[in-house]
């Protein structure tokens, strides 16, 4: 039972090659590292797998279904980089929430009393409770990410694509989420990460993968960590590949 | 005169009560469509769109159509080329919208020139809405709350696809769905606002009333309440200026708008000039 599956995944934007034959297999009910430095392809890994960008090649299954079959179950949930997102939009904590329903509702979007009490755990569970009525652009760094992780929860996805979520959030709100998110793979669910922060990494990640354009390795955390990979992923033996 | 008489006086004239019913009309109208068009970053398509439907209005015109037929028509005519335009090339978006309204606008000017004088360029450029017609009140009335009636079903999934199309798209809804319908709406209130002030002015009855309220509040619906607010009384307001004082009606309307939106640009309790420079210095004399 496989959470995500891609094979041969190839990604041009233009003339600029940005996935090159990608395969990642991730089991489910883990927490999956997305490790790479700028440019070397992660969000557009995340933009194929929930079918954002169309690959030239490859084809990818999430939970072993078609990924537009998998959407439309609401099995997937998508936490934006923070450039992304335009944080002086006029919704608050609790409008950001609500929209994880969506999907499961009528036209009109319409929260009926079992949405409501969903959302409101969901914010519970995230801590944002007394936050809920705040614009989303009050909030800190970390319980911004924490709105869209909950946003996830409301929707009670099966599978979180978290890009960057440690970018300018401190130490302490980082272990907050780090809890938050291994509580959500103890339930089952499988979560993938990406961040070129690495501290953060040994005490969330069940396991890495060293991206740059290609798969450079899919392995466990220590592996993946050794100075020898890291630098291949970093750059830091100066091969641009 | 006192105030009573300054409100009533027009009131006696049939082509007044038409005029007041049109602006307020499509004061509401743009005013809630200006809400999300604002935040999306779409301010200039509406004013490409009312550029673009010229050659529309006087088509419709040399075939007695009703203008909205016409009107709509190359409105969509318009947001399709720009989308295929933009999509084709390495042209941005911006110039992608310039290249085609344009081109429109000026097919229009052409025809105007070379059909059979009866058809009142000023009007269709400044509004007309002094002499409006039983088939134009209707049109408008019926497009108004059909726009009105769509936009109030959809409102949650124009707010979602404005904030967040991506997440439209991973659970399954479809955002290009959604952006073509609201500029379909787009369209249908450009189409509106033409008979109340013209092609020029309507991108300010669609863009003023809803950075207005932005200004105002952090909350989507007051955001809506606001805009819907100033943009009827200003409608309202500019029509009676427009007739005590003898004006362009169209041009008196957006003034209200736009005096309305610099005083809020001024004075807004959070968001004006004012409360920065005060907050700034505030923050000056703590360090
Ligand atoms: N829309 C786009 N058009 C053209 N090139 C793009 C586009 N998006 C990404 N690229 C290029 O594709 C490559 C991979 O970019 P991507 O954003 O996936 O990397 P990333 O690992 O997420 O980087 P970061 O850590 O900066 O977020 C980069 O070379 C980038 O310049
Ligand atoms: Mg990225």
């Amino acid at each position: 039972m496989t959470a995500v599956t891609a094979k041969g995944v190839t990604v041009h934007y233009g003339d600029v090659l940005a996935l090159d034959d990608v395969d990642v297999t991730v089991e489910r009910g883990r927490i999956c590292g997305l490790l790479g430095m700028n440019g070397s392809g992660k969000s557009t890994l995340f933009k194929s797998l929930i079918g954002l960008v169309k690959p030239d090649r490859g084809t990818i299954t999430l939970h072993d279904k078609d990924p537009a079959v998998a959407r439309r179950e609401g099995l997937v949930a998508y936490v934006p980089q923070s450039e992304a997102v335009d944080w002086a939009f006029p919704v608050r904590v609790v409008d950001v929430v609500s929209m994880g329903r969506y999907g499961a509702l009528g036209g009109a979007r319409r929260l009926k009393a079992a949405d409501r009490e969903a959302v409101d755990a969901a914010l519970e569970r995230v801590g944002l409770t007394d936050l809920a009525g705040k614009q989303i652009g009050e909030l800190s760094g970390g319980q911004r990410k924490r709105a869209f992780v909950a946003r996830g929860i409301a929707q009670d996805a099966r599978l979180l694509f978290l890009d960057e979520p440690f970018a300018g959030v401190d130490k302490r709100s980082e272990a907050t989420i780090v809890e938050l998110l291994r509580s959500l793979r103890d339930e089952g669910r499988t979560i993938v990460v990406s961040t070129h922060d690495l501290a953060a990494v040994p005490a969330l990640c069940d396991e890495a993968i060293l991206l740059r354009r290609k798969v450079l390795l899919h392995s466990d955390i220590d592996t993946a960590l050794s100075a020898e990979h890291l630098g291949r992923a970093f750059g830091l033996d100066g091969a641009v590949a | 005169m006192n105030l009573i008489d300054w409100l009533a006086e027009p009131l006696q004239f049939d082509f007044m009560r038409r005029a007041l019913l049109v602006s307020a009309v499509a004061g509401l109208v743009c005013a809630v469509l200006s809400c999300w068009v604002t935040l999306i970053g779409w301010s200039l398509l509406g004013d490409a769109i009312a550029h673009a439907v010229l050659p529309g209005v006087v088509l419709s015109y040399i075939f007695g159509l009703p203008f909205a037929v016409g009107a709509f028509l190359f409105g969509g005519l318009a947001v399709t080329l720009i989308g295929v335009v933009r999509d084709t090339t390495r042209i941005r978006g911006d110039a992608a919208i310039g290249v085609v309204f344009t081109g429109l606008f000026a097919l229009g000017l052409v025809l105007v020139s070379k059909t059979p004088s009866q058809i009142d360029l000023n009007h269709i450029l400044f509004g007309n809405v002094l002499g409006v017609s039983d088939s134009d009140i209707a049109q408008v009335l019926g497009i108004g709350a059909l726009t009105l009636a769509v936009v109030f079903y959809k409102r949650r999934d124009l707010t979602l696809y404005a904030f967040d199309p991506v997440h439209a798209h991973a659970i399954g809804l479809r955002p290009k769905r959604l952006g073509a319908l609201l500029l379909m709406l787009l369209a249908l209130t450009v189409v509106v606002a033409l008979q109340a002030v013209g092609i020029i002015l309507v991108s300010a009855m669609l863009i003023t009333p809803g950075v207005t309220a932005y200004l105002l509040t952090d909350r989507f619906e007051r955001m809506l309440a606001i805009a819907i607010a100033v943009s009827v009384s200003s409608c309202v307001l500019g029509t009676y200026l427009s007739f005590h004082v003898d004006s362009s009606t169209g041009g008196t309307i957006v003034l209200c708008q736009a005096i309305v939106f610099a005083l809020v640009y001024l004075f807004a309790p959070r968001r004006g000039l004012l409360a920065n420079k005060r907050k700034r210095r505030t923050a000056t004399s703590v360090r």
